[in-house]
């Protein structure tokens, strides 16, 4: 094999790892239950301050992914309010508002009455790392950061989020929210 | 005096141009093709999704406001992070985007200009070193000038 012949070979040796790796990574779907989920401190909503995932280290986390604009998101909002406000301090609902108008999201905020911890993903980087595949999507997140359930998707109402955050219930903490089935 | 009389025609003809320039308001097309609709990965002038309806409302907003385009660029920037620019700014690491195509456009111009220049040396026959060919050695130079001589008329 001649030099020509070789460095012919390599190029194309290495243009299909190139593709292959590309292929690698576009074809990773998300999060597997277990890992990590990522944390990113990001701005409070209302404006004012900063937060992340990890301020709430040691509680079950339903973090919540939305956007003003997203329909599917204003029809969900209601009963995730309502699962909210019946498991305080049990367990916390974190939304992350992404890719959105910051004055949007404060009228998104006031009209469906959401008083849980809000943070703001202005450039959609935190939803890309969360891997989602667009709004609303909810990941159920356990006591140390690892990911226990994924729903992309809106919540038809709130049973469905309590089935969706059972695991969290089964160990050690009580649902209080009445279903609305 | 010709020149003058010229200056003072340009200065006639192109003042109109750059008044109506300085004045000329920003319009929602112009920031379209400048903008990226935040969750389509387009130009936001090509985008129909909901989100971009928002970014639009907030950029007529803006413009009826009385703010020009980097004013709004700005506040875009502030709302969606520095990806909403469909072009990245000049500074940092984002200077290569710029940089990179005038270096490959230098680097080709080059090569063109060298390979022309070595097309038509060929065509002329000169040699790859230079054009200056050295002449015959002395003996030679002689023995052309015998032959010369024997033919001469």
């Amino acid at each position: 094999m001649n030099l020509r012949t070789s460095i012919t070979v390599i190029g194309i040796a290495g243009l299909l790892a190139f593709l292959t790796w590309g292929l690698i990574e576009a074809g990773d779907a998300g999060i597997d239950t277990g890992d990590p989920v990522p944390v990113q401190t990001l701005p409070t909503l209302p404006p004012g301050g900063e937060a992340s995932l990890a301020d709430f280290k040691g509680d079950w986390v339903l973090l919540n992914v939305w956007a003003s604009w997203c329909i599917p998101c204003r029809d969900e909002s209601p009963a995730l309010e309502q699962f909210e406000s019946a498991n305080r301090g049990e367990l916390t609902v974190l939304g992350v508002d992404t890719r959105d108008l910051s004055e949007d999201a404060m009228k998104f905020l006031e009209q469906y009455g959401i008083n849980y911890p809000q943070i703001r993903d202005a450039s959609g980087g935190y939803a890309d790392d969360l891997k989602t595949t667009g709004v609303p999507e909810s990941f159920l997140i356990d006591p140390d950061g690892n990911l226990t359930a994924h729903y992309p998707g809106p919540f038809a109402d709130v049973a469905a989020i309590e089935r969706f955050a059972a695991p969290a219930f089964d160990q050690g903490v009580a649902p209080t929210g009445q279903s609305q089935e | 005096m010709k020149l003058l009389l010229t200056l003072l025609l340009v200065l006639v003809v192109a003042l109109p141009g750059f008044a109506m320039a300085a004045t000329q308001e920003t319009t929602l097309p112009e920031i379209e093709d400048e903008v990226m609709c935040p969750i389509c990965g387009t130009l936001l002038g090509l985008s129909r999704a909901p989100a971009a309806e928002r970014q639009r409302v907030f950029i007529r907003a803006m413009i009826r406001d009385g703010a020009e385009t980097e004013e709004i660029k700005d506040a875009l920037v502030v709302e969606y992070g520095p990806q909403v620019l469909a072009l990245p700014d000049d500074e940092g690491i984002n200077l290569w985007a710029y940089v990179v195509p005038i270096l490959v456009f230098a680097l080709a111009a080059a090569g063109v200009l060298w390979a022309v220049i070595q097309w038509r040396r060929n065509q002329r026959g000169d040699p790859p070193g230079g054009s200056a060919s050295p002449g015959p050695a002395t003996a030679d130079s002689q023995r052309l000038d015998q032959d010369m001589a024997r033919f001469d008329l």
